[in-house]
């Protein structure tokens, strides 16, 4: 039987939440690209494009994401690839990033004024151009604070995948506990550990906000 | 390749998704209750309380809002009965849920009351109404109203999120679904229909939140 001692137990969950970190990384970034991805095909005026995606996001956004990465982890056995917890973790929780960061943005874009796109369109910049040029650098400014504050969602969001048997910060948790028979100490340090992957960035989001609200008041 | 799927030995086991469904309904229900409750003190004492006890509910405000719901869960059903407190996946789950479901009340309803006009408190105070009666009376319902729609919103993922608390062998949908995965090897299709039902009881709570926001919250 080996002994934990308490900088042991701190150790070890701290080298499983760079699976925590990494995973997040993977899943904000991917889901950042295809969410800018599907907001440029939101905008694009296709009524049909409009609404799958409006449909996308909307079962994202109203289910668990618990049963999303079942859904991910059982789905991609049955068509014959064998699955590792971290491609059906990293595949789901990207999609379910970009279902909300899309959703932000959108909102982000539809406060930019109409006359913007009318303007530019006058100017007879194309589609692309407008998005580039035009709406998107005014966007971007407003998306900033809400997208830092989407990142702790997403950080937060990866203790599920220790659900479907990846070893990151919950799970070590999980596995630490019954070995050192002391729970409320383990689960004491993983939930402060993500408190201290998370407290920074909602401060942050929350100064950020401040900074651009300044011009409201 | 072809991939066959069967929903029929999913669909033949409905009373225990319906159950699973009705446990689900029934945890968001006490926790949007307790929880709103807990919201609402907090927030009233973080404006108006004295500074030890807002620093105190700021610590648990950001502490709940900073770590995610599994762990709080696993805390209250592993780590809790290690210091003497031994509590059943029910109320392990209810507690986590509320406690969970309180800090973020609290901060959304905060908002909504940082949001007051000055005005409205002289108004009160010219009326000769105490601190606790212009706190109910003035202050609290447009505050509510405000924020109602992010209130609407958060009690829906808290309800989402109450399906990790199958985790606890608490007997709610996604337990339900596991279970019947575990009886016929279907997993896929188990947790297709979980799934569809998460999003029609989702659909229906916003509804049924943004009709009890017209009717009672905004009314008069």
């Amino acid at each position: 039987m080996i002994e934990f001692s308490l900088w042991d137990i701190v150790s070890n969950l701290a080298q499983a939440a760079r699976w925590t970190v990494l995973l997040s990384l993977i899943a904000f970034t991917g889901g950042g690209i295809v969410g800018l991805l599907l907001l440029v095909l939101r905008l694009s005026g296709q009524r049909w494009l409009e609404r799958a995606i409006a449909a996308y996001v909307q079962v994202f956004q109203g289910t668990p994401l618990l049963m999303q990465l079942f859904l991910l982890y059982f789905g991609i056995a049955l068509l014959g690839v064998d699955t590792s917890a971290w491609v059906a973790a990293s595949i789901a929780l990207t999609l379910h990033a970009s279902a909300y960061l899309t959703e932000i943005w959108r909102g982000c874009v539809e406060s930019i004024p109409r006359g913007q796109w009318e303007a530019s369109r006058s100017l007879a910049l194309s589609f692309g151009q407008q998005l580039t040029h035009v709406i998107l650098p005014q966007a971007l400014k407003i998306a900033v604070p809400p997208t830092v504050g989407f990142l702790v969602q997403v950080i937060k969001g990866t203790a599920l995948a220790s659900v479907i048997g990846f070893v990151e910060l919950t799970k070590a948790g999980g596995m630490i506990s019954n070995v050192t028979y002391e729970p409320l100490l383990v689960y004491g340090c993983v939930a402060l550990i993500y408190f201290a992957l998370c407290f920074p960035i909602s401060l942050y989001a929350g100064i950020l906000e401040r900074k651009f609200n300044v011009v409201h008041r | 390749m072809t991939i066959e799927l069967q929903f029929w030995p999913i669909l033949v086991q409905w009373p225990l998704l319906l159950s699973g469904a009705a446990v689900t309904v029934a945890l968001t229900g006490v926790a949007t209750l307790f929880g709103m409750l807990i919201g609402v003190l907090c927030a009233w004492s973080r404006v108006n309380g004295p500074l030890l006890l807002r620093w105190l509910f700021g610590a648990y405000v950001e502490l709940i809002r900073n770590t995610p719901f599994i762990v709080q869960l696993f805390f209250v059903f592993f780590g809790l009965p290690a210091a003497g407190v031994k509590l059943s996946p029910l109320s392990a789950s209810i507690l986590a849920m509320v406690v969970n479901l309180g800090a973020y009340s609290a901060e959304i309803i905060r908002a909504g009351i940082e949001a007051t006009p000055r005005g409205q408190f002289e108004a009160a105070k010219s009326l000769a109404l105490g601190p606790l009666q212009t706190f109910v009376y003035v202050v609290l319902p447009p505050a509510l109203k405000k924020v109602w729609p992010a209130l609407v919103s958060q009690i829906t993922i808290v309800m989402l999120g109450s399906a990790v608390c199958g985790q606890i062998s608490t007997e709610e949908l996604n337990y339900a679904t596991n279970l019947i995965q575990g009886r016929n090897f279907r997993a896929f299709e188990a947790y297709i229909v979980g799934t569809l039902i998460y999003l029609a009881l989702a659909v229906a709570l916003r509804r049924l939140l943004n009709w009890v926001g017209m009717r009672f919250v905004f009314g008069r």
